[in-house]
C-alpha cells in the first residue's frame, strides 16, 4: 500500500558516509594517479552525489513508484498514446543474456540469431505496412518523422530540389510541423472541415511545385479514418509529392488497411504503443519507418541484409541519408515488438484492432449524451469528446473532469488536444481492457458531471499532492535542487 | 490611458503614437486586456533590444502563459527606442494595467502607412467579440 | 488472444448497444477498396510457451558478452550494473506510466526525473539538465542545433575529427538540408590541436563539438579549445562519458556550454545499441533553447512541495513548428536506471568505478604494447578508459578474429571510420575486466601464427 508519508527527496536523506555501491580493489599494480592523468584533467572534488545505502534507495524508489498511474495498476484512456497492456513474457524475452548483454560492434557472426531476429522484424513491419522497405533505426515516433523528412529531402534533390514545403493538417499531432522544420522545410497547415477531414479545396490550394510532403495521421487524431484518404494520395501524387502517414494511430487499422495500400509512400510505426512496448515514464520508444520501392536507397544506413545463408548489416548504401542516431536502434522495444507481432499472428493483429475499435465505439455509445462527440456516432479506436457545453452550463472544464477521474481511480483521458475541438477529452481505451472497467468509466463520467463545480475545480482531492502550482513553477523554474551550502545558487533557486 | 484614445492591431496589440521632444512620432506598443486574459496567467516575455528595426506585421518578441505562446506582432514600421524591461519581473502588472504601465516597447516611426489598418476601439470589440465565438 | 477479455457474450452486447450487427459493421468508415481482403503475409500466433523456445534459440544463435572477455567500446561499455537498478526499474508503475501529464497521478516520475536533472547538472557541473534525449549521438546533433539557435548562428559548425563518428554521421544527416557547413577537423595526433581549431572558427560558426575523453580514449586539451571556441564567440559542446566524471574535471569547471553524453554507462544494458539514454546538460541563460522535458519543483493548492512538467511551451505539442526540438517520447526508464545507478554508486562509488577503469586500461595498455613488437600505442597520451593499438605486421581482422576463438571480444576495428587507422583497433577497459582477462589478451594478441596473417600482408 502507499506510504503516506511524504518522499523525501534523495538530497534531503543523503547522510555522509553511507554507501550503496563498493567497487572491489584493483587487481593491477597500484601506480600513482599523477602517473596516469594530468593533475590538470582532475576534478579537485569528488562528484556531488547523495551518500545513500541501499535501503535507502529501495524505501525511496519503491515509494516514488507508487506515487504513479501506470498500466499495471489503473486504467489509462490517454488518447493517442495506445496505453495498452505490456505483457510480461516480452519483458523476460527481451532480457535473455544472448539478446540483451551484445554490445553493438561484436563481430557479425557472434550477432545472427539478433541479426534474423531483426531482419525478420523489417519484413513484419513491411507485410503491416504495405510498404517493401523497412529501417528500424529511428528511437522514437518523431525521429522516425525526421528520419523520413531527410529521405523525402534527398529524395527531391535528386529528382528536382525546389520542393521546400512540407503540408500537415491542423488536427496533426504537434511533432509533424516541429519534425518538418527540425528536417529544414517549411511548415504549412492544412485546415480541416467540421468532420475532422483533411479539406481538399484547401490541400488543392496548396499543393504548389514547392511541396514535398503531406503528413497525415489516418486513422487522424479524432479517431477517424479519412473516406478521402486515396483521394488526397491522388492530389499529392499529382502535384509530385509524397504522402508521410503518423503511424500514431495503427493500433486501429493492424491487418485491416495498410497504409501503403491507400497511398502512404512513408511511415512510422510507434513500437511503444501499437506493439506494447512499456511507455516508461516517457519512453523509450521505437519508431521504425517503412517506405515505398522508390525511396528504399535513401534509408538510414545499416539495414539488416541476408548473406549467403546467414545476416549481415549492410553498409554499402550511396544513396542513404546516413544515419540519424548511433548504434542499430532501440533494440531492446525492437525486440519486445517482434514478440508481440510473433504472439498475435495475422489473426490476432487484426483482432486486436477489432477489439480496440470495438472498445473505443462501445465507450463513445455509453458516453455521448452527455460529452457530445462533434465528429459522430462512429470512431475508430479512439474519439474525442467535447465538455464545452459542460463549461457553459456548469463551469466544469475538460481538465475538472481529468482532475476528479483520478480521484476515482482512473487515469485522465488526453485533454486539450486535438486543438481543433474545444474542451476536447480525447479518450483511447485500447483492446486490453474489458467491458466491465468499460463501463465502471462510463458511469464515473456521469457522476462526475453530477457533482458540483467546486468540488470540480478543486479536484484532485485523494492524490498525493493536489494541482501543482504551473505559474510558479514556469515563471520562477527551479529545475535542480539547490545546493545547501548555497540555496541561492540553484538554477533559479 | 484609455482604449477609446488607442488604436488596435487585429493581432490584439495597441498602439498609441505621440511626437516626442524632437518631434519624431513615436509608437507606445502594447496588448489588448482581451488578449490577456485569453493569454491567462503569463510566466515569460521575450523583448527585443533597443535599435531593433521592425516591420508591421512581424514578430518581434513573445508572450508565454504557461501552456500557450504567442508571438507580439509589430503594429508598425519603425525602429525599437525602448523597451520596458522591467515587465520580465512582474508580468502581473501587465494584466492589471495594460494600457498604462503595461506599455512593451515604443517604436520610432519611420513609415505611417501601417497606421492606416489599425483599427479604432469600437471596430477592435466588435472583431473579440466574434473570435469568441 | 491472451491479451483480450472481451467474450463472445459481451461482444454482443457491445455491439448491440452500438447499434451495429457485426464486428466488421465497425469499419464501415475504412472504404471497401482499401480493406486489405486478406490475412496479413506473417507467421501463424505463437503461445508463450513457443515463443520462449524461438527467442531462446535465437539468443543462442548469438555470442554474448558474458560469454566473452569484452574489451568493446566505442560508446557502449560492458560496465557493472547494480540488482538495485533492475530492481527498481522493474517496477509496473514505472515502466508501464507514460509522460506525466496529469502531474498529480505522476509524481513518483516527476520526482525522478527531477532528481535525475539535479544529478547530471552536478555531476557535469552545469545549471540544469532535461529528463533526457535519445541517445549520445543526437543529444550531440541537438546540442548543435540549440547552440545555431542561441547564437543566431545558423551557417557554420566545427567538429573535430576524434568525436564518435556516428555521432559525428547524424549531425551531418541533421545539418544537410538545414544548408549548415560541418568543418570536421582531423585528429592525427589523436587529439585537437588548438591551433588548428584557431584557424577553423570563423566568426559565424555557431559552436565547437568535442568529445572528452574521445572517441579514441585521448583526454583533449579542452580548457584551451574552450578559448579558442568562445574568443570567437562560438559555444563550446562537449561529448563525455559519465564514468569519466568520477575523477576528471566536470565541463562546467573549464567553461562548456553545452554538455551532452550517452547515459548507457550508467546502469543500462549493452542491448547490442539500444535504447540508450541522451543526456544533455547547460546553463542555465539557455534553457529555453534546450529541447526536451523538464521537471521543476513547485507547491500544490495546499503548499506541499512537488512536481511538474515545465517550461512546456518550449516543446512541440505547443509552439509546433517554432518548437526547441521535434522529440516528444523520451528515454524515461533509461534516465531513471541512472539516477538509481547514480545514487546506489554516490560520491566514492563513481570515483571507485572510474578508478579501477583508468587503472585497468592503464595496465591493459602497458601489457598489450609490451607483450611484443607487432602491437603498440597508436597515440601515446593520457587516455581514460580507452585506447588504440596499432599492429605492425599482422592484419586488424585476423588478430580479432584470433582473440575471438581465444574468448576475447578484443576491439573494434578503425578501418570502417578512418581508412588512415586500417592498422588498427581500439581497445575498452572497464572495471569488469580482470587482471587474469587483461594478460590471456595480451597473451592471445601475440599468439597468433605470423603464416595466417602472412597471407594478408
Amino acid at each position: 500500500m502507499r506510504n503516506t508519508r511524504a518522499t523525501q527527496p534523495l538530497f534531503e536523506l543523503s547522510k555522509p558516509g553511507r554507501r550503496a555501491m563498493r567497487m572491489p580493489a584493483a587487481d593491477v599494480p597500484d601506480v600513482p594517479l599523477a602517473e596516469l592523468l594530468p593533475e590538470s584533467a582532475l576534478a579537485a572534488t569528488p562528484p556531488e552525489l547523495p551518500e545513500l545505502a541501499e535501503p535507502d534507495v529501495v524505501r525511496h524508489f519503491t515509494n516514488l513508484s507508487t506515487q504513479n498511474m501506470s498500466v499495471d495498476t489503473h486504467f489509462y484512456p490517454l488518447g493517442s498514446c495506445t496505453m495498452k497492456h505490456n505483457p510480461k513474457r516480452n519483458e523476460r524475452l527481451a532480457s535473455l543474456p544472448g539478446l540483451l548483454d551484445l554490445h553493438p560492434y561484436q563481430p557479425q557472426e557472434t550477432l545472427q540469431g539478433m541479426l534474423a531476429l531483426l531482419f525478420e522484424l523489417q519484413e513484419l513491419l513491411g507485410e503491416i505496412a504495405g510498404l517493401p522497405a523497412v529501417s528500424l533505426q529511428p528511437a522514437a515516433g518523431a525521429h522516425g518523422e525526421l528520419a523520413s523528412l531527410l529521405i523525402a529531402a534527398a529524395y527531391f534533390r535528386d529528382v528536382d530540389g525546389k520542393r521546400t514545403k512540407v503540408l500537415a493538417p491542423d488536427s496533426a499531432h504537434g511533432t509533424n510541423p516541429a519534425s518538418a522544420a527540425v528536417a529544414g522545410f517549411e511548415p504549412v497547415t492544412v485546415k480541416s472541415t467540421p468532420q475532422g477531414f483533411v479539406d481538399l479545396v484547401d490541400l488543392g490550394a496548396k499543393l504548389d511545385n514547392r511541396a514535398a510532403v503531406f503528413m497525415i495521421t489516418n486513422p487522424n487524431t479524432l479517431g477517424m479514418y479519412d473516406p478521402n484518404i486515396k483521394r488526397i494520395a491522388e492530389m499529392v501524387h499529382a502535384a509530385g509529392g509524397l504522402i508521410y502517414l503518423d503511424g500514431a494511430n495503427m493500433n486501429a487499422i493492424l491487418g485491416i488497411s495498410r497504409p501503403g495500400d491507400f497511398g502512404a509512400d512513408m511511415m512510422h510505426f510507434n513500437c511503444h504503443k501499437t506493439f506494447s512496448g512499456p511507455h516508461g515514464s516517457g519512453g523509450p520508444g521505437a519508431g521504425p519507418i517503412a517506405v515505398s520501392a522508390r525511396l528504399a536507397p535513401y534509408l538510414p544506413t545499416p539495414l539488416v541484409e541476408r548473406a549467403g545463408g546467414g545476416f549481415r548489416l549492410g553498409y554499402d548504401r550511396p544513396r542513404s541519408i546516413g544515419r540519424v542516431r548511433s548504434f542499430f536502434g532501440n533494440v531492446g522495444i525492437l525486440v519486445r515488438a517482434y514478440c508481440y507481432i510473433r504472439t498475435h499472428g495475422p489473426d490476432g493483429l487484426r483482432r486486436v484492432s477489432e477489439h480496440a475499435v470495438l472498445n473505443a465505439n462501445y465507450l463513445l455509445s455509453r458516453v455521448k449524451h452527455i460529452f457530445p462527440v462533434p465528429q459522430g456516432d462512429r470512431c475508430m479506436h479512439e474519439f474525442v469528446a467535447s465538455a464545452a457545453r459542460l463549461k457553459t452550463d456548469k463551469d466544469i472544464s475538460a481538465m475538472d473532469i481529468a482532475k476528479r477521474l483520478l480521484d476515482y481511480g482512473f487515469h485522465a483521458p488526453t485533454v486539450y488536444f486535438p486543438p481543433i475541438v474545444r474542451e476536447a477529452l480525447m479518450i483511447e481505451p485500447t483492446e486490453t481492457e474489458s467491458k466491465e472497467t468499460l463501463d465502471a468509466f462510463a458511469e464515473t463520467l456521469f457522476r462526475v458531471t453530477e457533482e458540483p463545480a467546486d468540488l470540480l475545480h478543486e479536484a484532485p482531492h485523494t492524490t498525493p499532492v493536489s494541482r501543482p502550482d504551473e505559474v510558479r513553477a514556469a515563471r520562477q523554474p527551479v529545475m535542480v535542487w539547490p545546493r545547501e551550502s548555497s540555496p541561492d545558487d540553484g538554477a533559479g533557486g | 490611458m484609455k482604449p477609446e484614445q488607442l488604436l488596435f492591431a487585429k493581432t490584439h496589440e495597441w498602439v498609441h503614437v505621440a511626437p516626442d521632444a524632437s518631434g519624431a512620432k513615436i509608437a507606445t506598443v502594447g496588448i489588448s486586456a482581451f488578449a490577456l486574459e485569453a493569454l491567462t496567467d503569463l510566466v515569460y516575455i521575450e523583448l527585443p533590444k533597443v535599435g531593433r528595426e521592425v516591420k508591421a506585421g512581424e514578430p518581434f518578441g513573445e508572450i508565454e502563459s504557461v501552456k500557450a505562446v504567442s508571438d507580439l506582432y509589430s503594429p508598425v514600421d519603425g525602429a525599437v527606442v525602448a523597451v520596458h524591461d522591467a515587465l520580465a519581473n512582474e508580468l502581473e502588472s501587465l494584466a492589471a494595467d495594460p494600457y498604462e504601465n503595461g506599455w512593451i516597447v515604443k517604436i520610432k516611426l519611420s513609415d505611417e502607412t501601417a497606421l492606416a489598418d489599425l483599427l479604432d476601439y469600437p471596430a477592435y470589440q466588435k472583431q473579440c467579440a466574434e473570435e469568441e465565438h | 488472444m491472451p491479451f483480450l477479455l472481451n467474450t463472445p457474450d459481451d461482444v454482443r452486447a457491445m455491439l448491440e448497444a452500438i447499434g451495429v450487427g457485426s464486428l466488421d459493421e465497425l469499419f464501415a468508415m475504412v472504404p471497401r477498396e482499401l480493406r486489405l481482403a486478406r490475412e496479413l503475409a506473417i507467421p501463424p500466433a505463437l503461445t508463450e510457451l513457443e515463443l520462449t523456445s524461438h527467442l531462446e534459440a535465437l539468443a543462442r544463435q548469438n555470442v554474448s558478452a558474458k560469454e566473452k572477455a569484452c574489451f568493446l567500446g566505442g560508446g557502449s561499455y560492458d560496465h557493472f550494473v547494480p540488482a538495485v537498478v533492475d530492481a527498481i526499474a522493474g517496477r509496473g508503475e514505472f515502466y508501464t506510466s507514460y509522460t506525466p501529464y496529469q502531474a498529480e497521478a505522476s509524481q513518483g516520475n516527476l520526482q525522478a526525473f527531477f532528481e535525475y536533472q539535479t544529478l547530471i547538472a552536478r555531476l557535469t557541473g552545469m545549471d540544469v539538465a532535461n529528463a533526457s534525449l535519445y541517445d549520445g549521438a543526437t543529444a550531440a546533433a541537438e546540442a548543435v542545433l540549440m547552440s545555431m539557435s542561441a547564437t543566431g548562428r545558423r551557417r557554420h559548425v566545427v567538429a573535430a575529427a576524434s568525436v564518435h563518428p556516428e555521432y559525428r554521421q547524424t549531425l551531418a544527416a541533421y545539418l544537410k538540408n538545414l544548408g549548415t557547413e560541418l568543418t570536421t577537423l582531423a585528429t592525427p595526433d589523436g587529439i585537437l590541436a588548438p591551433q588548428q581549431l584557431a584557424t577553423a572558427v570563423r566568426d559565424d560558426t555557431a559552436c565547437v563539438l568535442v568529445q572528452h575523453p574521445n572517441f579514441f580514449g585521448c583526454l583533449e586539451n579542452v580548457e584551451k579549445l574552450v578559448h579558442v571556441a568562445h574568443d570567437k564567440g562560438a559555444m563550446f559542446v562537449v561529448v563525455v562519458d559519465p564514468i569519466s566524471l568520477g575523477l576528471l574535471k566536470r565541463p562546467g569547471d573549464y567553461d562548456a556550454d553545452i554538455v551532452v553524453a550517452e547515459g548507457q554507462s550508467l546502469g543500462n544494458p549493452m542491448s547490442f545499441g539500444g535504447p540508450y539514454l541522451g543526456i544533455m546538460a547547460c546553463r542555465e541563460r539557455m534553457v529555453r533553447r534546450m529541447p526536451g522535458r523538464i521537471a521543476g519543483q513547485t507547491v500544490d493548492r495546499r503548499g506541499r512541495r512537488c512536481w511538474v512538467l515545465t517550461l512546456q511551451t518550449r516543446e512541440q505539442h505547443i509552439r509546433r513548428e517554432k518548437a526547441t526540438s521535434n522529440i516528444c517520447t523520451n528515454q524515461g526508464l533509461l534516465a531513471l536506471r541512472a539516477l538509481v545507478y547514480l545514487a546506489a554508486a554516490g560520491p566514492q562509488g563513481l570515483r571507485e568505478v572510474a578508478e579501477l577503469c583508468l587503472r585497468k586500461a592503464h595496465y591493459a595498455r602497458t601489457r598489450l604494447a609490451a607483450a611484443g613488437r607487432r602491437l603498440a600505442l597508436r597515440f601515446d597520451r593520457p587516455a581514460f578508459k580507452e585506447f588504440v593499438v596499432r599492429s605492425s605486421d599482422a592484419s586488424v581482422d585476423d588478430l580479432l578474429a584470433e582473440a575471438l576463438d581465444a574468448g576475447f571480444f578484443a576491439g573494434i576495428p578503425l578501418s570502417q571510420w578512418y581508412p588512415e587507422l586500417d592498422d588498427c583497433f581500439l581497445v575498452a577497459v572497464t572495471e569488469k575486466r580482470s587482471r587474469a582477462e587483461i594478460d590471456g589478451l595480451a597473451t592471445a594478441l601475440n599468439r597468433i601464427p605470423r603464416q595466417v596473417t602472412a597471407a594478408h600482408a
